[in-house]
């Protein structure tokens, strides 16, 4: 089943074109990668899946309904989550707030009733927090749960941020280099982190990195992007023999 | 050291005036780096409504209440009318819009209610207690009383429920925030609704002292401006404890300089401003800016 289907999404600025008739698909199930040298249109096409900006031609629909029709916020009610290249969190919060206003869709009561601690809205807080201490536990920061995130090294943020995007429950999860400005060890833990939300979340991932081995090791598919177009699709292996793929990062001989 | 400690008593009173006025502008500020320079003007409307309602016979304390929801209403409709059209005009566009609001509301209020100074009753009585030797007056207690719960609603708001966590998110990380499905332009106008209800009580409260009319928080707001400063323009915390600082110095500085008086008061607190500007930018309570480049 598809799950995000790209068709034909050409996004230009000015006279820069980031993006040329880019079509793919994501499937449910697949962790799917994204790679491509420096300016090849992998963080602007992550911005156009999740409505910030607007694509110049083409669409994108997410489980066949098209992103450009649904308000921002709700994105994330169709099942997608991401995570930032530089992460985005807010910083004065503790992780566990972090992690609770990413959960935010799922509290039913509004912005009224959570001002008032009648039991609906106090049980339904508390609700909240025990999925966010799950989610929490998830990717490993129990520890760390109370603490405010801007005091807290860049690897243990990021999965702070995994864990705020996956409190959703998203069907679909972006990351954006997962494993950039990270640890050796971290890169290893990410990679594993990936592998368990995938086999026991259920979730599907695309997801945008540099880091090859990284890519090799947990993608079902990879997509390589140069200039803004598409050069090749396959299997991590097929990608890697690919001579367009070699000439993009190498250089022509 | 008994007058100094009834100074000292009033200068927080007065303190807890410019601190509500000072928590409605870091609300504001907090929420989209703004300066609302018409929120005195907005608390100063406020006040007329509320003088309406006791006028119509209702009991005060229930006038006071009603008073904040009119304002919490009034400053949504606000935030969606004049600010929302030119919510992502540059920051030199919106303070501009706030000052044309400000110069608005002034004259509207002039319109409607006339420029005659107008008594507001006060719900607390004229007498004196002794607290450890010291008179202080129940109209200072009750102002002190009234504000320290007006501040301790917003900071459980703020702090301690899913709006308040909401709100705080969207004001910090707006583009983050919509995709975890916050609906950022709606919690921008709840900024305004809070930000006017906090205000309006530094209206209702100073109105007794001062009469009611049109330019009354004219000089109040420059006391809220010094307060926020001082506290840390990002701070809630930080704007209580500056009003009630700018609050203490401005009455003792009449009270024990001589040439100061009643009439450099505002001096001072423009003193306080230039001064934090100058030694200490982030004020007491504020964090250093810092910008990834």
């Amino acid at each position: 089943m598809t799950l995000l289907d790209v068709r034909e999404l050409s996004v230009r600025f000015g006279g820069v074109v980031a993006l040329d008739r880019v079509s793919f698909t994501v499937d449910a199930g697949e962790v799917v990668a994204l790679i491509g040298p420096n300016g090849a249109g992998k963080t602007t096409l992550f911005n156009v899946v999740t409505r910030v900006y607007r694509p110049t031609s083409g669409s994108v629909l997410l489980d066949g309904e098209p992103v450009s029709r649904m308000p921002p916020h709700h994105v994330v009610r169709h099942g997608l989550a991401r995570t930032f290249q530089n992460v985005a969190l807010f910083r004065s919060m503790s992780v566990l707030e972090n992690v609770i206003v990413g959960d935010h869709t799922r509290t039913k009561s509004g912005w009224l009733q959570s001002t008032i601690p009648l039991p609906g809205t106090v049980r339904e807080e508390a609700r909240a927090r025990t999925r966010a201490m799950e989610m929490i536990h998830f990717v490993g920061l129990d520890d760390v749960a109370a603490r405010p995130v801007a005091g807290l090294p860049f690897g243990t943020q990021k999965r702070v941020e995994l864990a705020r995007a996956l409190v959703s429950k998203p069907r679909l999860l972006l990351l954006d280099e997962p494993a950039g400005g990270i640890s050796h060890e971290e890169v290893d833990a990410t990679a594993r982190l990936l592998r368990r939300i995938h086999d026991e979340l259920g979730t599907s991932v695309l997801l945008v990195e540099h880091h090859m081995a990284f890519v090799m090791g947990i993608s079902d598919r990879v997509v390589v992007l140069d200039f803004g177009r598409k050069i090749a699709e396959g299997s991590p292996g097929e990608v890697q023999r690919n001579p367009a793929v070699i000439e993009a990062y190498l250089g022509a001989a | 050291m008994q007058e100094l400690l009834q100074q000292v008593v009033s200068g927080i009173a007065t303190g807890g005036i410019f601190a509500s006025l000072a928590l409605a502008l870091v609300l504001i500020y907090n929420a989209m780096g703004l300066v609302n320079f018409a929120q005195g003007e907005m608390a100063m409307l406020a006040t007329f409504v509320a003088l309406a309602l006791i006028d119509h016979g209702m009991n005060y304390w229930i006038a006071f209440p009603v008073t904040l929801v009119i304002a919490f209403a009034g400053g949504i409709a606000i935030e969606r009318v004049v600010i929302r059209p030119v919510e992502r005009a540059p920051i030199l566009t919106l303070v501009i819009v706030t000052l044309g609001l400000a110069t608005l509301i002034n004259g509207l209020a002039g319109f409607i209610f006339g420029y005659v100074p107008r008594a507001f009753p006060s719900p607390f009585p004229v007498q004196t207690v002794n607290i450890l030797g010291a008179l202080a007056s129940y109209q200072d207690l009750g102002v002190i009383a009234v504000s320290a719960v007006v501040l301790l609603a917003i900071y459980l708001l703020l702090q301690h429920t899913t709006v308040g966590l909401t709100m705080r998110a969207a004001a910090h990380h707006p583009e983050a925030s919509r995709l975890l499905g916050v609906r950022v332009s709606w919690m921008l106008a709840l900024g305004w609704g809070l930000a006017s209800a906090v205000g309006s009580v530094s209206g209702i409260m100073v109105a007794p002292i001062l009469l009611l009319q049109p330019n009354m928080m004219q000089t109040i707001i420059i006391y809220a401006f010094a307060a926020a400063v001082l506290g840390g323009i990002e701070s809630p915390i930080g704007a209580v404890v500056g009003g009630v600082i700018v609050g203490v110095t401005v009455n003792l500085a009449g009270v024990y300089l001589p040439f100061v008086g009643g009439d450099l008061q505002l001096a001072v607190a423009l003193a306080i401003i230039v001064g934090v500007l100058v030694l200490k930018p982030n004020g007491l309570f504020g964090r250093p800016s810092v910008r990834r480049v």
